[in-house]
């Protein structure tokens, strides 16, 4: 217990005001995490995940490029790297249909920021990715197949 | 579980710094059981914040379904030897961990 109240003091440190207001339990971390999209990280189905994240249909557009396999072999892991060479890209969401929740992670990228991001993402089962990015107010997207031979969710 | 440290890497070209970041965290899902049968509670990060000398160069959010021990790479304009880029994380408990590199 005392531990973790010298690590919550130590990141108050490191985290400014805001992480000062979280030790001093004036914030707490469940009022904190507000800014977690819920909504949009439980959504079920396409339709819901766009409305959500206020992208209402997203043009298909060849200048968003997804970079990754064809066949990923290992579910639990699979690199997805996205791409946008469209102006003022300034949001970059990752969904994958099949999945029970089909948004898989979201960034923000302020000015100056490069519109290509890579991270690793569990698959249940063969499915379409889409990425969905946002550029000058509007929403885009495109779509590749993934074949997993193994699934990364569920035991 | 305690979370351990990230492994961060910054590398400058002179106009672009690539930042490459592997956390260290067990991202359950909440969908597994396990062997009674019991469902493993949720538990990956929800949001990641980049920022580079104290000016935010990516913020993130994250669902159950990024991967165990997440990866991302990025890249923003700027950022010279020296500079310091730092990462911060907060999973759905409310654990939370900051770690900085010095961009090479």
């Amino acid at each position: 217990m005392n531990s973790q109240r010298r690590e919550a003091l130590k990141s108050a440190g490191a985290m400014g005001l805001f992480g000062a207001l979280v030790a001093a339990g004036l914030i707490t971390p469940e009022m904190a995490q507000a800014a977690w999209d819920k909504t949009a990280f439980d959504a079920k189905t396409m339709d819901e995940a766009l409305k959500a994240l206020g992208a209402g249909k997203p043009a298909d557009s060849k200048d968003v490029q997804i970079n990754a396999p064809d066949i990923a072999e290992n579910g639990a892991v699979v690199p997805v790297g996205v791409k946008s060479t469209l102006p003022g890209t300034e949001f970059i969401a990752i969904l994958i249909e099949k999945n029970p929740s089909m948004l898989a992670a979201s960034f923000k990228l302020p000015e100056g920021t490069a519109a290509d991001v890579s991270t690793r993402v569990k698959m249940g089962q063969t499915s379409n990715v889409f990425a969905v990015v946002k550029a000058g107010g509007s929403f885009y997207m495109s779509t590749k197949e993934i074949k997993v031979t193994l699934g990364g969710c569920g035991g | 579980m305690a979370a351990g440290p990230m492994r961060i890497r910054a590398a400058s070209n002179g106009t672009e710094t690539e930042v490459k970041i592997l956390m260290s965290h067990d991202m359950e899902t909440g969908q597994r059981k396990d062997a009674a049968g019991a469902l493993i509670p949720a538990h990956h990060i929800t949001e990641i914040t980049a920022t580079h000398n104290g000016r935010v160069v990516l913020a993130g959010q994250f669902g159950p379904a990024v991967s165990k021990n997440p990866y991302l790479q990025f890249k923003f304009k700027g950022g010279a030897k020296g500079d310091k880029v730092s990462v911060s994380w907060v999973d759905n408990k409310g654990d939370k961990r900051t770690d900085e590199v010095v961009v090479s």
